[in-house]
């Protein structure tokens, strides 16, 4: 993890996947979940929506942008970035500064 | 029973009762020389693939010492491809650089480590061995194989004040995740609870100093610090309620809502060796003892915080009063809550009067076992 927990995220920073967890569909729980040591969460579909397009590379505006596209005619700025922030919170992704 | 139950979440796979520390606060019964067949690997991927399809996903391999099965790396090669999270949980005897490659290219995902205390003298004590250096050189090939370390120790009277020391330790070896866990009285610990029992300053001193450690270690470390439930006044949501989320199987095959549930008295455990897991989960006696609301007697009954406890943990309603219905005695509105603070106000006395530390070995438990 390259930022500081306090500082804010940017559109250009590039969220990654904690090391060790991992986002998996259950079937049994018709959700998506996040798995980690010991641990799980089950998500929301708009949170799971987010967590797949995490893949270390793409930055944020990106992915805001493929989400608008997936689910024309939503502003979803605001939306990813309170999630993001809690992610980070709880620990379940890093933000990598660029 | 008001609805369908949920599915498991967790299992955990107590693959042997072998074990080679005799650790005091080992969770195992105390009668576990009894139990000493063992599932074939066959019948514990069964167990695996019945348990995947019920939904639990969240795998613990444990024991005992599950590195002395030397089929692990089949079990979790088969769990993983099933899609479980597997996590290991060792005292690291038997691990090497070619084991952990091993579980690693058969698909584990986590390995928690324990280790007793800081210091040599009282770590190879505590589990009547001499393995702290060798842990300490597990903890760094677990780090190299790309592993976060998950340091687990376990928390008493003898250890409590150690705690500076072992988070200084915890420093040193690099660790990813600690966990101070407080001895809960069950098992063995149970059996020596008035030697381990900490006094109440010596938890109070612990949880600040972990507390400011927390905050130096901020963003590299993540502690956890399991309180000691005897000096707390509400009862823990013991596995988050009978029958909920959590599947435990024993070295000889019993499906227990719990791992310590084969002490209690009148239930009859399904075998998985006799029965499928949907069976057990959903239709034996067992899983439906306590499963729910229901069984409550007062205080619970009538009780708002029923809804966040589920009346504790049946297990210690049971060592504690003589019933498993009753309301965890832990509890401040247990009629019951005398039994925990006569153990409370005993400590010091009881540890001093040198009554007998029992280790945790074969010749104990069968002693133990005969009574």
């Amino acid at each position: 993890m390259s930022a500081a927990a306090s500082a804010t995220i940017g559109f250009d920073d590039v969220p990654v996947l904690a090391s060790r967890f991992r986002l998996q569909w259950e079937p049994a729980q018709q959700a998506h979940v996040l798995l980690y040591p010991e641990g799980m969460v089950k998500l929301s579909n708009s949170a799971a929506e987010i967590v797949k397009r995490i893949d270390g590379a793409a930055p944020i505006g990106a992915i805001v942008a493929d989400l608008e596209s997936a689910f024309p005619g939503a502003d979803l700025r605001s939306d990813v970035m309170e999630f993001l922030e809690i992610a980070r919170e709880r620990g379940w992704i890093g933000i990598e500064t660029r | 029973m008001e609805s369908k139950p949920g599915n498991p979440l967790w299992l955990l796979a107590e693959l042997t009762y072998r074990c080679p520390l005799h650790c005091v606060f080992c969770s195992n019964p105390i009668d576990y020389v009894r139990h000493h067949s063992e599932l074939s690997t066959d019948a514990w991927i069964k167990v695996l693939r019945e348990a995947r399809e019920l939904g639990a996903v969240q795998l613990g391999f444990s024991g005992g010492e599950p590195l002395v099965r030397d089929d692990l790396e089949i079990l979790v090669r088969e769990a993983h491809q099933l899609g479980y999270y597997i996590n290991l949980i060792t005292s690291g005897v038997g691990l090497n650089e070619d084991r952990i490659a091993a579980l690693r290219a058969a698909g584990l995902d986590h390995i928690q480590l324990s280790f007793q205390d800081s210091t040599r003298e009282l770590n190879d004590f505590l589990s009547h061995t001499r393995t702290f250096e060798l842990k300490q050189r597990i903890a760094s090939l677990i780090k190299r194989q790309g592993y976060p370390i998950v340091l687990n120790v376990v928390l008493h009277r003898y250890n409590l004040d150690h705690i500076e020391e072992i988070l200084e330790m915890a420093l040193r070896l690099e660790v990813d995740y600690l966990e101070l866990a407080n001895t809960q009285y069950y098992g063995w610990a149970y059996l020596n609870r008035d030697q381990l029992l900490p006094a109440p300053e010596q938890l109070v001193r612990a949880e600040k100093a972990t507390n400011r450690f927390r905050e130096r270690v901020a963003g590299k470390i993540k502690v956890y610090f399991v309180v000691s439930d005897y000096h707390e006044k509400r009862p823990k949501p013991c596995m988050n309620g009978w029958g909920s989320v959590f599947l435990t199987i024993t070295a000889d095959g019993r499906a227990l809502p719990c791992h310590q549930a084969g002490m209690l008295p009148g239930l009859s455990f399904p075998n998985v060796e006799q029965s499928s897991l949907r069976t057990i989960w959903y239709e034996s006696e067992a899983f439906n003892a306590f499963r729910g609301l229901d069984w409550m007697k007062e205080p619970c009954r009538s009780c708002p915080e029923r809804f966040n406890d589920f009346g504790g943990c049946r297990c210690q309603a049971y060592l504690l009063t003589g019933d498993a219905s009753n309301t965890d005695p832990v509890c401040e509105f247990s009629p019951h809550r005398n039994s925990v603070q006569t153990a409370i106000d005993g400590i010091g006395q009881n540890a001093k009067s040198g009554s007998q530390l029992y280790f945790r070995d074969d010749r104990n438990s069968r002693r133990l076992s005969s009574r």
